[in-house]
């Protein structure tokens, strides 16, 4: 299993931490679906939420904090920098947001913001499209690790555009890949996996689901599903019926 | 039992000294700020009495609870009884499905002209017709009089449970500093827009920024609210300004020519499950935890409380610690 700077994870499956009808709730999804990694936002959550964050960290979970919300690569280092001190980790989804309605990311200002903070020693986990010219100039950039979309955050979409992604993970067979935001059900976490990736990570999906703590166990289930299901090679699909007892011996006329 | 002591006069400890004094007992109540103002969370609320509405999100007790909290209310203050409505943009009418599906004791309406004439263009919404609100500061005001009518009235002293003998209420909301208790942040608005005459609650759904509006006297609305994670006490945020006022730009156009009156942030106190608590200590009784349910749940709470003490009667809501 590939790591994500070095720590490998015994689940792949990744939470966002807002949302939820309650705290306790969000603990219990946790807890039940064995996630191990919680992604918590600096700037809507946790800057003052000294108990919020005391929650999170009873979780026992690995903490990857975000610059959700930042519209440039300068406000986005700045995010990433305070996140840095409050949560003491050197980790950071690094978001940077292009368009508020889509929320889809800058490529632009992503790369300049991977570049300076890999430089400062951050392990950037930079959230970006499946687009592959970009991803390498993140790879260069410093970046050991690549959130692609599967579609816009909160959309539920799924996997929008499977053959870019399918040609990503081709390409960078090494690099750690996490398919980040758009997933709306667990079959598309299981997608997701069955192609190839390491991890999932989603919060709408779950936190806003009539029962989240079902549907974080369901989203558990699903990836590992998936990542079983990559890791025995599956068949291809073929174009002719193919029978799985042999026939010959049979009365056939 | 001739000896309670309420200690914070918000909206817990107001309807504390209040449930102590139907069952006969003349409780001593003090806080620190004196009468309700703006220095307590009661004074930024919504009013909305909305039990059916809070389901879609909030705990089973919440439901079942709120729904007593309109007749308690009618006994002290103004109480409209004219349902509340629930709509969502052409864009996010999933959104209203989903709400409908977490929800009871409503209606799904298609013509809104009936019912608020200036909404009508929703082609869809949910109608709760039982539901109710009330003007909290007027409620809070309304308390404290009818308190005073009976000879309990708000002494101005900051004291802890510790400096009092015999039993204590301690309702002191994010000061009483509870373990388990946190505060999550809220912001709200109040708008003076008289050509709009919206007669109810209406929450609009939005996958980003919900909104609630809730109609005042004279031309006044109240827009909440914002809930953060977050212990920050300062001033309104502009990001939540911004998110509010288009949200109810985009519910009625109008909005934009309102008066901006006021901006209100505070904390409200919550507990990890987000249901309020009555956590009993020896002889102190901890009412907190209301969250944004303050003027729903409190009428519940502080019956349970006062049935504790009076009868030894534990309820759901009473945790002995």
């Amino acid at each position: 299993m590939r790591e994500f700077y070095g720590v490998s994870l015994a689940n792949p499956l990744m939470l966002g931490t807002a949302q939820y009808p309650s705290p306790a709730i969000l603990e219990d999804a946790f807890r039940q679906s064995g996630a191990c990694v919680a992604t918590v936002s600096l700037r809507r959550e946790a800057g003052q939420g000294q108990a919020f964050w005391d929650i999170i960290r009873g979780l026992g979970v690995h903490a990857l904090p975000n610059t959700a919300g930042c519209y440039s690569a300068r406000e986005a280092i700045t995010t990433a920098q305070m996140a840095r001190e409050l949560f003491e980790t050197n980790w950071i989804k690094l978001e940077v947001i292009g368009h508020a309605d889509t929320l889809q990311p800058d490529p632009f200002g992503l790369l300049a913001a991977t570049e300076a903070l890999a430089a400062d020693g951050f392990e950037v986990f930079p959230y970006t499209t499946e687009d592959q010219v970009l991803a390498a100039r993140l790879l260069d950039a410093g970046a050991k690790v690549l959130m692609p979309w599967g579609a816009p955050i909160g959309s539920g979409l799924g996997l929008n555009n499977r053959y870019g992604l399918k040609t990503l993970r081709a390409a960078f067979p090494d690099v750690p890949m996490v398919i980040d935001a758009g997933l709306g059900l667990p079959s598309h976490a299981a997608d997701a996996m069955e192609m190839g990736f390491d991890a999932v990570l989603l919060n709408t999906a779950v936190a806003q689901a009539g029962d989240p703590v079902a549907m974080a166990r369901a989203f558990a289930m699903a990836a590992q599903a998936g990542a079983l299901a990559h890791a025995a090679d599956p068949m291809a699909p073929r174009d002719m019926a193919a029978p799985s007892t042999p026939v010959v011996g049979k009365a056939w006329l | 039992m001739t000896n309670v002591t309420v200690i914070g006069a918000g909206v817990a400890g107001l309807c504390a000294a209040y449930a102590l004094s139907q069952a006969g007992l003349t409780p001593r109540l003090v806080d620190r700020n004196g009468a309700p103002g703006s220095h307590g969370c009661s004074w930024w609320a919504g009013g909305m009495l909305a039990p059916f509405c809070e389901g879609a999100t909030a705990e089973p007790a919440i439901v079942t609870h709120g729904q007593k909290a309109a007749a308690f209310w009618a006994e002290i203050t103004e109480v409209h009884h004219r349902g509340s409505l629930v709509v969502a943009l052409e864009r996010d009418r999933g959104e209203l499905d989903r709400f409908a599906r977490r929800t009871s004791g409503y209606e799904p309406v298609s013509d809104l002209s009936a019912l608020e004439q200036e909404l009508a263009h929703h082609p869809r919404a949910l109608f709760f017709p039982s539901e109710a609100h009330l003007d909290p500061r007027r409620a809070l005001s309304d308390l404290v009089s009818l308190l005073a009518s009976r000879g309990i009235a708000i002494e101005c002293r900051a004291l802890t449970p510790g400096d009092i003998s015999g039993p204590v209420i301690d309702a002191r909301g994010m000061v009483a500093d509870l373990p388990g208790l946190r505060g999550v942040r809220g912001e709200m608005l109040v708008l003076h827009a008289p050509e709009i005459t919206l007669a109810r609650p209406v929450r609009l759904l939005h996958p980003r920024h919900p909104l609630y509006i809730v109609p005042r006297a004279d031309g006044l609305f109240m827009l909440g609210a914002t809930q953060l994670e977050s212990n920050d006490r300062r001033g309104v945020s502009a990001r939540a300004v911004l998110e509010l006022l288009s949200a109810a730009y985009a519910l009625d156009p109008r909005f934009a020519e309102a008066e901006l009156l006021e901006t209100g942030a505070d904390l409200r106190p919550a507990y990890a499950d987000n249901i309020p608590r009555v956590t009993v200590r020896g002889r102190v009784l901890h009412l907190n935890g209301l969250f944004r349910h303050g003027y729903l749940m409190a009428p519940a709470l502080a019956e349970q409380a006062v049935a504790y003490l009076t009868t030894g009667i534990k309820g759901d809501l009473v945790h002995e610690d």
